[in-house]
């Protein structure tokens, strides 16, 4: 009953890689954004989720599919639309007060209009005393709250925040999030949706009336889950981190073919195993020695072989988006197993923490070739070369057909990086060749 | 003599006088920087005036070699590049807002900007000079504004190339912030672009002021219809004292320059650089913060600082009558998408375009100077460019070293890069008479000895940069480099020669650059009415230029021309990309 301020509606996107074929980003993504509430969106880096919160602000258009502001199809950025910036967007040659008056000056607001307006914003957001400041001079929580107040100022329908704390400390996280909810629950700001994109778990759950998931290639929306209980929130309160265990059971679970979201209703999805990749597909971003360094940890006190996802964040200080990956990869050479939330060691991964270095490099390049295809690929490629060398580009061009030329680049970066580690290739930097590993080749 | 602020009563003759007048009366910064703006003002009438007096062509210009002139030429030809420098700025704007906003005119005007920066300026003087003087008849103003086009096109072009730069790598997140909050296009050129831009075009007005002195000789002192017009000016002067062979008389004409550099320094450029400290964008790391007495000054004044204000409320009025009347929801927003075959008909157009003029160009070259003869000029252009080569070569083996030696000493490398920007500032080819004293009078080989002038000028820049990469060397580095004993070829092969590597060859590319064009001044060089040849090809165009055969000027800037651009395509782009991947921190 309440009425939809933003709609898409089968919206998709795509991306032309390096040699023109077309790469889905957004495929056939429905959303809805209604009056009172405020949505976050999560994902894995390149879900799609910055694409979809750039079309929404009509950044970028989409290729096809409808999208509604009110009710009417959107063109490029609407005026009731505003947008919070990950690394705060401020003109380092405007002042606080000019930077918070921009949209006003830009729709031609009168001088004393706009100076009273941005006078209320200002006291609003709590940067009373820091008007003629430039941001230059201020640190980066203030930055961000000149930017919130920037896009409040404007008197916008919906506020749309690109990551807006992950530019930011723990604490001054904290602060930010409490004071805009703040304002949000005592209505103080006529805003009436807040679209809020993070890679933080806690933070989604607890400002979140809507948690969305997306999936990565391509990007659709993989779980939604609605939440009803009050601001403010407690962290430490059973029923949120049930909940957050949910979110992140269903973001370590494997690749989901399935078309349409899943409900919270249905029970925990997701359990099971990893199934096994591609050879095109994305390898989670995680250096090795970060690896070695959590499998350790859970083997120690407390966790004893088994954590929860959570709790092994804080523990180790990783953020979500240090953390999933690193736990995915572990996941995926099946040194620990991902279910319902938990990390917990395998048999292999016992054996790999109890061994010297030499036999873990031996191990890691086992469960290399053995997992990751495109590392079994690149060393048969390699054997069969007399001359022990063989060039890294076409196997560039191959990621390049399904993946944008960045993504292809970072999946080469860590399969040549653990390569390495695990002695199975080695890479000749100025020459762009593989190359037999020291140890193989001949003298 | 004291102020108070609340303006109460005490007892003094102002109390006499109405409030309005005490309270109008300024502070005493008022006081101390109107005769400057005063004396600004009168210098500029009186020489706009001068600008416009009666001529006909063929009339003799009154000019002398009297030392109290000199002041006098100081200010016309000051004047000349200020409106010059003017000219660019507005031709780089248009050009530079052209190239990013419309692909189509990209693809044509970055090409043609590059070929306009390989021609030397000689070339287009000879060939405007006739335009502007039927453009003004009666007045010396058409004579004036062919001077002040040949300073222009020593200027504009790295200042237009610098804003394209600039306008095309604006942060992304501020370009969208700037579509989000609804920002028209008028008003987001103010509000973000040129701040972005402004510094490195400050940067770049700098040196273009400074290249305009190189040629104020050759754009002062013009030849058309085998006539020989000389305006007043610092450039005639100097002519004339080398046809005198008047060795003082040079003498005093760089020191009146160089008050001239200094004047204009701290009146203007200090100024606007220190204003301009506020746009700097964080990420481009620190440099140090310009300070500038006179705009300290203004800044403590009560009156004279709203002038600028006014300014500011002019764009502010501005940027309201030019705002967005409709936002994405208007069915106005619409995008629609560049049909592809306007795209292929317009690539069509300027590619016939590019071979309708290649053609010509071959046709008249075959009708007009010969085979032959495009095959001589081709061999010449080689000669020079092989002396540019190993002049940087040399250059780079003594500066190099020196540079990293003074670059590792905070203290000392501070003092010397400034001097060395002036010294790179300075028209190294007002000293060159003394160079050709010195090889008549030893019965020298010019072949050889003349070659050195081409970089003496433009060597400093090789020294500055090489002193700005050693200065920026980690310090971690270094301990880590003196931990580990690093000595010798070691320390060299190692760790100093790459480091300094990235800023050595952009110091090479400005240096190569100067060069070529320095190479027709210093291959061909006169004193009274002796002169001096090295074969070349700047010496080639000097001599055509000299004598006024066209097609063959033509012909030899066109060689240059192709030269420059290879020579930028094959070494420099690429030594530049590599310093980019592998050798930068």
């Amino acid at each position: 009953m309440t009425q939809a301020i933003v709609e898409l509606k089968d919206v998709s996107k795509s991306f032309r890689s390096a040699d023109g074929n077309p790469r889905l980003v957004l495929d056939d993504v429905d959303f809805t954004l209604r009056d009172r509430e405020i949505v976050a969106l999560l994902g894995q880096s390149g879900s799609g989720k910055s694409t979809l919160l750039r079309i929404m602000a009509g950044l970028i258009e989409a290729d096809q599919g409808e999208v509604l502001y009110k009710g009417q199809p959107l063109y490029g950025p609407a005026r009731g639309i505003s947008m919070v910036f990950q690394s705060f967007a401020l003109f380092p040659w405007l002042t606080v007060q000019q930077n918070i008056e921009l949209g006003l000056e830009a729709r031609g607001v009168s001088t004393e209009e706009r100076e009273r307006r941005a006078e209320q914003a200002i006291d609003l957001i709590g940067l009373s005393g820091f008007e003629g400041a430039l941001p230059r001079e201020l640190s980066g929580g203030m930055r961000q709250r000149v930017g919130i107040a920037r896009a409040l100022v404007v008197e916008p329908d919906v506020l749309l925040m690109d990551e807006a704390f992950s530019a930011l400390d723990v604490l001054t996280g904290e602060r930010l999030r409490d004071d805009i909810l703040d304002l949000w629950e005592e209505r103080t700001i006529p805003t009436r949706a807040i679209l809020v994109v993070s890679h933080n778990i806690e933070e989604a759950v607890l400002m979140a009336d809507r948690v969305l998931v997306f999936a990565s290639d391509p990007g659709r929306v993989k779980y939604q889950m609605n939440i009803n209980l009050p601001r403010p929130r407690d962290p430490n309160s059973p029923e949120i981190r049930g909940l957050m265990d949910e979110v992140y059971a269903v973001m370590t679970a494997g690749r989901v073919r399935s078309h349409k979201p899943h409900d919270a209703q249905g029970g925990v999805p997701g359990e099971g195993e990893v199934e096994r990749l591609r050879l095109d597909e994305r390898l989670p971003e995680a250096d090795f020695s970060r690896m070695e360094g959590l499998l350790e940890r859970l083997v120690d006190e407390p966790f004893n072989g088994r954590a929860d996802l959570p709790y092994l964040g804080e523990e180790t200080g990783l953020t979500d988006e240090e953390l999933l990956p690193v736990a995915d990869a572990l996941a995926l050479l099946d040194l620990a197993h991902l279910a319902g939330g938990d990390l917990s060691i395998t048999a292999l991964g016992q054996r790999y923490v109890a061994a010297e270095f030499a036999e873990r490099q031996t191990m890691f390049g086992q469960q290399l070739l053995a997992r990751v295809p495109l590392a079994a690929h690149i060393r048969h490629s390699l054997l069969q070369e007399p001359s022990g060398e063989v060039p890294l580009k076409p196997f560039l061009d191959l990621l390049s057909e399904t993946l944008s030329a960045e993504e292809a680049q970072s999946v080469l970066d860590v399969v040549i990086e653990w390569g390495r580690h695990g002695e199975v290739y080695a890479y000749n930097y100025n020459t762009d060749m593989i190359q037999l590993p020291e140890s193989e080749q001949a003298d | 003599m004291d102020e108070r602020k609340d303006g109460s009563a005490r007892p003094s003759p102002l109390n006499f006088f109405p409030r309005q007048v005490v309270d109008a009366s300024g502070n005493r910064w008022d006081w101390a920087l109107l005769p400057i703006v005063f004396a600004l003002l009168v210098l500029l009438a009186y020489g706009a005036r001068q600008m416009a007096t009666p001529y006909e062509l063929g009339h003799e210009i009154p000019l002398s070699r009297d030392l109290s002139y000199l002041p006098y030429y100081l200010l016309r030809t000051t004047m000349r590049m200020f409106m010059a420098l003017a000219a660019s700025l507005v031709f780089s704007v248009v050009f530079a807002v052209l190239a990013t906003r419309y692909r189509a005119m990209e693809k044509v005007l970055i090409p043609f900007l590059d070929i306009l920066q390989s021609i030397p300026i000689l070339g287009f003087l000879s060939i405007t000079v006739t335009g502007f003087i039927a453009l003004f008849p009666g007045s010396l103003l058409g004579v004036e504004c062919a001077a002040i086009f040949a300073i222009f096109t020593s200027q504009a072009w790295n200042m237009a190339f610098s804003l394209y730069q600039s306008l095309k790598t604006v942060p992304a997140e501020l370009q969208e912030a700037a579509r989000v909050f609804q920002l028209s296009g008028w008003q987001r050129f103010w509000r973000l672009d040129l701040p972005y831009a402004m510094p490195a075009l400050l940067w770049n007005m700098m040196m273009s002021m400074s290249g305009g002195w190189f040629f104020v000789v050759a754009s002062e002192a013009i030849s058309v219809s085998n006539q020989s017009i000389k305006l007043p000016g610092i450039g005639s002067y100097i002519a004339m004292a080398i046809e005198a062979k008047d060795l003082n008389a040079i003498g005093w004409a760089v020191g009146a320059m160089l008050i001239g550099v200094l004047l204009y320094d701290q009146l203007f450029f200090r100024p606007l650089l220190a204003w301009a400290d506020k746009f700097r964008f964080e990420e481009i790391g620190g440099g140090q913060e310009q300070s500038s007495w006179l705009l300290t000054w203004l800044r403590r004044t009560e009156h004279l600082q709203r002038v600028p204000e006014v300014f500011s409320h002019a764009l502010q009025r501005s940027n309201v009558w030019f705002k967005r009347q409709h936002d994405g929801t208007s069915i106005r927003s619409r995008n629609t998408p560049s049909s592809p075959l306007l795209t292929r008909a317009w690539d069509a157009v300027v590619a016939a375009c590019v071979l309708i003029a290649v053609w010509q160009l071959v046709n008249f070259i075959h009708s007009a100077v010969g085979w032959t003869e495009v095959g001589h000029v081709f061999l010449l252009g080689f000669y020079t460019l092989v002396r540019v080569m190993v002049l940087i070569g040399l250059a780079a083996l003594i500066w190099v070293p020196i540079g990293i030696g003074i670059g590792m000493n905070p203290r000392l490398s501070e003092k010397v890069q400034a001097l060395a920007q002036f010294l790179a500032a300075f028209p190294a080819n007002l000293l060159f008479p003394i160079f050709v004293v010195g090889i008549v009078h030893f019965q020298l080989n010019p072949n050889i000895w003349l070659s050195p002038l081409m970089i003496f000028g433009t060597q400093w820049y090789l020294l500055f940069n090489v002193i700005a990469g050693a200065s920026t060397i980690p310090t971690e580095l270094r301990y880590a480099a003196r931990n580990l004993g690093l000595r010798g070829l070691l320390r060299w092969r190692r760790y100093l020669l790459p480091a300094v590597f990235p800023s050595f060859v952009t110091g090479a590319i400005t240096a190569s650059g100067g060069s070529w064009n320095a190479s027709i001044v210093s291959e061909y060089v006169s004193w009274g009415n002796e002169t001096l040849v090295a074969t070349g090809i700047g010496s080639y165009i000097a001599e055509m230029t000299a004598t006024g055969d066209f097609p063959r000027i033509a012909l030899g800037i066109g060689v240059m021309c192709i030269y420059v651009m290879t020579l930028n395509q094959l070494l420099w782009r690429r030594l530049y990309k590599l310093s980019e991947d592998r050798m930068h921190f």
